[in-house]
């Protein structure tokens, strides 16, 4: 029954991916070669790759490098710069750009591209780092030591191997995001294929070109999840021994530490200091006059119910999924799974744009309705909602489930009284993150939801396209403000889900 | 002549004071027991033993290299001690072969030579080379674990209860073999558990721990059989201890007067008897000898029958009542008279 579940919430994420398929089918042979064999197609990609090939290997060194020095070492300060690593996600990735582009206007193009996107996206990498961090049992380094090791061959061959499916997942996530990010690339002129779909949908409403280069968008989708299968492989990473793991004692850091402090130190300059310095600049600029409350407190009301909705059905989506792909990894379940990050992966405007032809073909009174907007949320933050919840699911071992049943519950009621309970932190982790997400979601909600809706988001993205930044400053800081509790819960459950 | 020497090792955590003062020496090749209940230090002694933790005083000297002077410690991977965990701490993410391999030059041409040897050495089936750990026994994990430490030919190996975690028949069976093994090999051995038979049967030298200091250091029969003080003499087995009246060597106490190995002590102590010493005869009138021995009468009041041995509630004379393990025997019941006495001499507790 849950398989039956999973496939259903799959086939209704996949949706657009259908369409996409449907109208490269129904496009024939000649126009698709016409539309994808160009050499603006050519740079796009060289773009897209570049981009991930370097942000990738930062995110993660930046985010090992800063989960070591905060969960492992001596450095002053630890759990503050533990915090102050995940706060950026507080921050939408389009007022990362905004900040950085009102404080240096020249800065464009693939390096401010991967800058911004490093400190927009290293969370998503450093939150589960950090959690491997913690659950690792050292043990494990204890022994390796006595058997000959010297501390760093004992971080290589030991430690790194622990941490490499918190590091594969948070890649994957961070990788999907800089693929289908489009409000960051615009505001500093970097164009990826997002940015160039949704130029073209604007520009011709011929959704052929937009489509095609869809297709090559999720092929490079694709390209990545098999990467991720890949470098995850396909061993046990769970400890073996029974009992508590002893805590691990912190490292020494002795004349280093000014140097190591140096590391989040800048990291915090640049992930908050320059747009909480942006944004205060701003605000002060503009004085009173930028706070229209009406029109402020009508786009947070409506914000606020859409975060709250989106972030329960999202998370009720991903259950059965992460159940499953826990409990029975079977290749079926695993492909099943994939569909998941897939549907994803798309850009916001081709799901949109998707829901849109398909309500408008199909079922059209849903067209610009609520349920349709939130189909769209449920397809693009299923994965966030997916990695928490598998990520505890895994914490709860099958054999208390099993010792539920044998004491007589039912399935379905060992599932909930068991499982769901111990995997709660999870949940929860999943319904801010998804939340988070629909909080700063622009371009999907502004072509799906009912007419009249005017988000934060939107509100931002309409008055700083003109120009108005100290306009926009407000909306920025409200939705920082509302992001901060939910990124706060995300840092606190993280520190639960390992026990501390 | 010993080959590990530790002098007055002390390490507080916070407040709790795990080590107070321990001393102890082991022989090269031999091998010594630490017993103790949870919380004791005995875990912390290894750890410091092992270069995991460093002292806060005290010094561990190992053939005549001092590896750790105060908070002056050799790191743990330039020791050379072998360490079998809890539960065995194989690494999740290899292979059974690379687990054992772990410690050996990854390049050097007889590795796989090396580890099929090792596996031999401690009876693993060499099919469960490309296996993971997970997918071995608790027991197959332990010798796993044993292998590894090995394959770096270690001058001392320290076991932190290695066998805990595995069920009464197969515990004693790997722990016969794992003592065999580090025979062979000439290692010498700490084992640190709480289990008191696990220890009598292992050590060529029992050390007992509690609260941090090591309360008395013999031969397994030594410490058995003439405990310093009474928490010792419970903790390594059943314990009969009696008020008695001493008196140059003989002691009057519920069995009537008896031996003690107390040749100067007078007065009131009090003394300790094992179990098995008691010779315990159905009356009147048996078939079987009681030689020498002088007995008491006593009447049975309670009888708690557990297989090959009962729990007996004796009534002897005036209003005493001890409680004693025996062979179980259908000729004992609730009432019936019996006769007991003692064999060899009965042991002076100090106060």
């Amino acid at each position: 029954m849950l398989s039956g579940l999973a496939a259903v919430i799959a086939l209704l994420a996949l949706l657009p991916l259908g369409f996409v398929v449907w109208v490269a089918l129904v496009t024939g042979w000649d126009t698709v070669a016409a539309m994808l064999f160009r050499p603006k197609v050519g740079e796009l990609l060289v773009n897209t790759v570049l981009l991930i090939l370097l942000t990738l290997p930062a995110c993660i060194l930046l985010s090992v490098t800063l989960a070591w020095l905060t969960e492992r070492s001596d450095m002053p300060g630890a759990r503050l710069w533990a915090w102050l690593s995940v706060a950026p996600l507080a921050i939408p990735a389009f007022v990362h750009s905004y900040a950085w582009i009102s404080l240096w206007p020249r800065f464009h193009g693939l390096p401010a591209g991967v800058a911004v996107s490093v400190v927009a996206y290293f969370p998503f990498l450093y939150l589960p780092v950090a959690a491997a961090f913690r659950r690792l049992d050292p043990a494990l380094e204890d022994q390796a030591a006595s058997l000959g090791l010297p501390p760093l061959q004992v971080f290589c061959r030991v430690v790194l191997p622990q941490l490499r499916l918190a590091i594969c997942g948070g890649a994957l996530l961070v990788g999907l995001h800089l693929l289908a990010e489009y409000g960051l690339y615009v505001m500093i002129r970097f164009d990826t294929f997002t940015t160039a779909i949704v130029d073209q949908f604007q520009s011709t409403y011929n959704g052929v070109a937009a489509n095609m280069l869809a297709v090559v968008l999720v092929l490079c989708c694709f390209a990545l999840l098999a990467f991720e299968t890949l470098a995850r492989g396909n061993r046990r990473y769970a400890r073996l021994g029974s009992g508590a793991a002893r805590r691990a004692a912190p490292v020494r850091l002795g004349r280093a530490k000014p140097v190591c402090l140096l590391i989040p130190v800048i990291t915090a300059l640049f992930a908050l200091g320059v747009p909480v310095y942006t944004l205060g600049r701003w605000l002060v600029a503009g004085g009173t006059q930028i706070w229209r409350l009406n029109d402020i407190g009508l786009a947070l009301g409506q914000t606020l119910l859409l975060c709250l909705i989106g972030g329960v059905a999202t998370t009720a989506a991903a259950l059965p999924m992460a159940w499953l792909s826990i409990r029975r990894p079977s290749r079926s379940n695993r492909l099943l799974e994939s569909f998941y990050y897939l549907a994803s992966s798309m850009p916001g405007v081709v799901i949109a744009l998707a829901l849109v032809t398909v309500a408008v073909r199909v079922v059209l009174p849903l067209y610009q309705t609520l349920a349709t907007v939130l189909l769209a949320y449920i397809i693009m933050f299923l994965p966030r909602a997916l990695v928490s919840l598998r990520a505890s699911i895994a914490q709860a071992p099958v054999e208390l489930e099993q010792a539920a049943a044998s004491l007589g519950r039912s399935p379905a009621a060992s599932l909930w009284s068991v499982t769901v309970r111990l995997a709660a932190p999870g949940a929860a982790a999943g319904m801010a993150l998804s939340a988070l997400g629909i909080m700063n979601e622009l371009t999907a909600t502004q072509m799906l939801a009912p007419n009249g809706t005017r988000t934060l988001a939107m509100a931002f993205w309409a008055l700083s396209s003109e120009i108005d930044y100290a306009g926009a400053a407000p909306y920025a800081l409200i939705m920082v403000l509302f992001s901060l509790p939910m990124t706060w819960l995300l840092y606190s459950q993280s520190k639960r889900i390992a026990g501390r | 002549m010993s080959f590990l020497n530790i002098r007055s090792l002390s390490k507080r955590y916070g407040t709790v004071t795990a080590l107070d003062d321990v001393d102890l020496s082991v022989a090269s090749g031999s091998r010594t027991a630490i017993v103790g209940p949870s919380g004791s230090g005995k875990t912390t002694l290894l750890r410091i033993i092992a270069g995991f933790d460093t002292p806060d005083r005290g010094e561990v000297v190992l053939d005549d290299i001092v590896l750790a002077d105060g908070q002056e410690s050799v790191p743990a991977h330039r020791r050379g001690i072998g360490v079998v965990a809890q539960d065995g701490a194989l690494f999740p993410h290899l292979t059974i072969e690379q687990n054992i391999g772990f410690g050996l030059d990854r390049r050097a041409a007889d590795r796989p030579v090396r580890i099929r040897e090792l596996m031999d050495m401690v009876g693993l089936d060499r099919s469960m080379l490309e296996r993971s750990p997970d997918q071995l026994s608790g027991g197959q994990q332990q010798r796993v674990a044993l292998a590894r430490a090995l394959a770096r030919k270690p001058r001392l190996m320290l076991l932190d209860e290695p066998f805990s975690a595995l069920d009464t028949g197969l515990r004693a069976a790997t722990r016969k073999a794992v003592a065999q093994v580090l025979s062979d090999a000439g290692i010498a051995t700490i084992l640190v558990t709480h289990d008191q038979s696990e220890a009598l049967s292992f050590a060529d030298q029992l050390a007992v721990m509690r609260s941090g200091k090591l309360v008395q250091v013999g031969s397994p029969q030594h410490v058995y059989l003439h405990p310093n003080d009474v928490l010792t003499a419970e903790f390594l087995g059943e314990a009969l201890l009696l008020p008695a009246q001493l008196d140059g060597g003989q002691a009057d106490c519920a069995f009537g007067r008896i031996a003690v190995n107390d040749k100067d002590g007078r007065g009131p102590a009090t003394i300790m008897i094992r179990p098995e010493q008691v010779v315990l005869m159905t009356s009147p009138g048996l078939p079987h000898s009681s030689g020498d021995v002088p007995t008491v009468e006593a009447v049975v009041v309670g009888l708690d029958f557990c297989g090959s041995t009962s729990e007996l509630l004796l009534h002897i004379g005036g209003d005493r009542r001890i409680s004693l393990r025996q062979p179980s025997s259908d000729a004992i019941s609730v009432g019936a008279s019996v006769a007991i006495g003692m064999r060899g001499t009965a042991h002076v507790l100090k106060r």
